[in-house]
């Protein structure tokens, strides 16, 4: 193709996408559609299932068997969203295997929320309260996204999410209308995963990149602040209306801009994290390559046993 | 204690599915692939939603406030009833595997029986849980052909675990005190009659994943008294955690 033909090929692109339009796997697209695509994808897709560990963590520890079965289909929903995300990443042209590949030696990244540890029951209530929170104002836009099966894929995910959610501020609520020592254990849950959770939404503005070209495909609609400021003004009242306290001195409301002005996220604690030295960081990651090496004799067994099947029945 | 042999029948039944629930769930994002991971979880969640099926009636037949969670949480371990076979560790996916397909085929034709029973409650229990244990039973046996056929590695392993954990089949044919007189009553299941049937479709099976039935005639007996193997103090440590450290709290 010549050059002017691919530049009217970007043109009509382009120009779909801000007719609203969805592109299709089938369809032609910028090697850079593609690329970014596959990027955020995988890195969604990665972030449910290092997701799974935190959560795992206290699966066999659940106080009660009701609160034990709901963790259990929670952790399940998140691996159901990451079989489905990794599928909708493979219509761009990579395999599932690659993407583990990326994940496994730390080229592609995950959501740094998942690199915190879970240290009592209570954080069962604030990963889903805060961490699903947060996802779900990042993810819902992308319900309208301009790549078709990623679209499709946020629409499902987030209707699971904001379920999570609830169950998650439901947990927090017990705890909080619980005993001394519960509602303890609640508002140590809220001090240590309130900042991450403010961190999950990006870096400021003025030193996020990426953010143009993403408005433009609709990847991203909102810039990190908005979301941001719009996670931390539907959270506040929330935490006030089950008596637990935002561990921010600075939290204000402000009349005149109508949110809320908080304080300075310790943005050095984000890209320690981000760059491998968070509290968690190893584990996870010794998590995930273990289970995956530990499974390689058995996916190599499932594989040669359908091979046998086939050649049988070929005879 | 009233209906103490009906209340101890239905622990029987329910610490099966509790204690291998259990093992189940450690398993979760710790799978061979994604796609086993959620089968395995899957398979924990039906288990313990059968677990809050019978200690809920369990709780309703003592009759004196105790809970689900009480019974499944505050006992000590010489009251679990569970066989020995589901409390056996995830050495690996052949002995995971291997362990639920034991139990599985066993669970099948246990359940099949309960719908049988005269008691309602029990039956319909039974009715329930005997579409999940189905599914169980094909993707357990699903995954024995697949090791045991597959390649050399995954036959050894498969091998290795069907004869590790064969020495815990023969108790699922036990009878106990409750057993004796649930059966009397026409409300349990003589096991003992399952035994043949049992053996003859782990058999078939294990033939045609190209693995040989173990020959050992030497059997482990004694969950169903109470008297585990040591494996079980570590996993109750692990269930009752939250209800020991934060006793009569509501969660």
């Amino acid at each position: 193709m010549s050059e002017e033909q691919i530049k009217n090929l970007e043109e009509q692109f382009e120009a779909r996408i801000a007719r609203d339009e969805k592109i299709e796997p089938k369809d032609w697209m910028p090697e850079k559609y593609r690329k970014t695509h596959i990027r955020q994808m995988s890195q969604h897709a990665h972030s449910e299932i290092v997701g799974m560990l935190p959560e795992g963590n206290w699966i066999t520890r659940a106080p009660s068997l009701r609160r034990k079965v709901a963790l259990l289909a929670k952790v399940q929903d998140e691996a159901g969203h990451g079989l489905y995300l990794y599928s909708a990443t493979e219509t761009l042209g990579i395999s599932r295997d690659e993407m583990y590949e990326q994940l496994h030696t730390g080229k592609a990244k995950y959501s740094s929320i998942f690199n915190y540890p879970t240290v009592t029951w209570a954080d069962m209530g604030a990963i889903g309260w805060l961490v699903d929170g947060a996802a779900i104002i990042n993810q819902v836009p992308l319900c309208n996204t301009s790549y078709g099966p990623y679209a499709r894929a946020m629409i499902r995910v987030c209707k699971e999410e904001s379920f999570h959610q609830r169950q998650g501020y439901e947990i927090m609520i017990k705890l909080a209308n619980g005993t001394p020592e519960q509602k303890d254990m609640a508002q140590d849950a809220l001090n240590r995963w309130w900042w991450p959770s403010l961190m999950m939404l990006g870096p400021t503005d003025d030193v996020s990149v990426h953010t143009a070209q993403s408005m433009k495909w609709k990847l991203k609609r909102k810039s990190n602040d908005d979301l941001r400021q719009q996670f931390i003004d539907q959270t506040v009242p929330q935490a006030e209306l089950i008596g637990l306290t935002i561990p921010d001195p600075d939290l204000k409301w402000n009349e005149e801009k109508g949110s809320y002005d908080f304080g300075d996220i310790d943005w050095d604690e984000f890209w320690q994290v981000v760059k491998g030295h968070g509290p968690m960081n190893k584990e996870r990651m010794k998590a995930r390559v273990g289970a995956w090496e530990r499974g390689e004799w058995v996916r190599d067994a499932a594989m040669a046993h359908a091979e046998k099947k086939q050649e049988r029945k070929e005879k | 204690m009233k209906n103490e042999n009906l209340y101890n029948y239905l622990l029987g039944i329910a610490d099966n599915s509790l204690i291998l629930g259990q093992r189940m769930g450690e398993l979760c994002g710790h799978g061979p692939s994604l796609e086993t991971d959620i089968a395995c979880t899957n398979i924990s969640l039906d288990l313990f939603g059968q677990v809050r099926s019978y200690f809920q009636y369990a709780g309703k037949i003592v009759g004196d406030g105790r809970t689900e969670d009480d019974i499944a949480m505050l006992r000590k371990e010489r009251d679990y009833k569970n066989v020995l076979l589901v409390e056996q560790p995830n050495t690996n996916f052949a002995f995971t595997i291997g362990r639920q397909f034991l139990f599985d085929v066993y669970h099948l034709i246990f359940l099949a029986e309960l719908q049988k029973s005269n008691d309602l409650t029990l039956s319909a229990i039974a009715n329930k849980c005997i579409k999940e244990v189905s599914y169980h039973v094909r993707f357990s046996s699903d995954w024995v052909k697949r090791l045991g056929d597959g390649t050399e590695e995954s036959k050894a392993k498969m091998q290795e675990a069907i004869d590790a954990l064969w020495t815990y089949t023969d108790e699922l044919f036990h009878q106990t005190e409750a057993d004796v007189a649930m059966v009397a009553k026409g409300i349990g299941v003589d096991v003992t009659k399952l035994k043949e049937d049992y053996y003859l479709r782990v058999g078939e099976l294990l033939k045609e994943a190209t693995l040989h039935v173990p020959e050992s005639k030497w059997f482990q007996k004694g969950g169903k008294e109470g008297i585990h193997t040591e494996h079980l103090g570590y996993l109750l440590s692990d269930l009752q955690y939250m209800q020991r450290t934060y006793p009569n709290m509501e969660w």
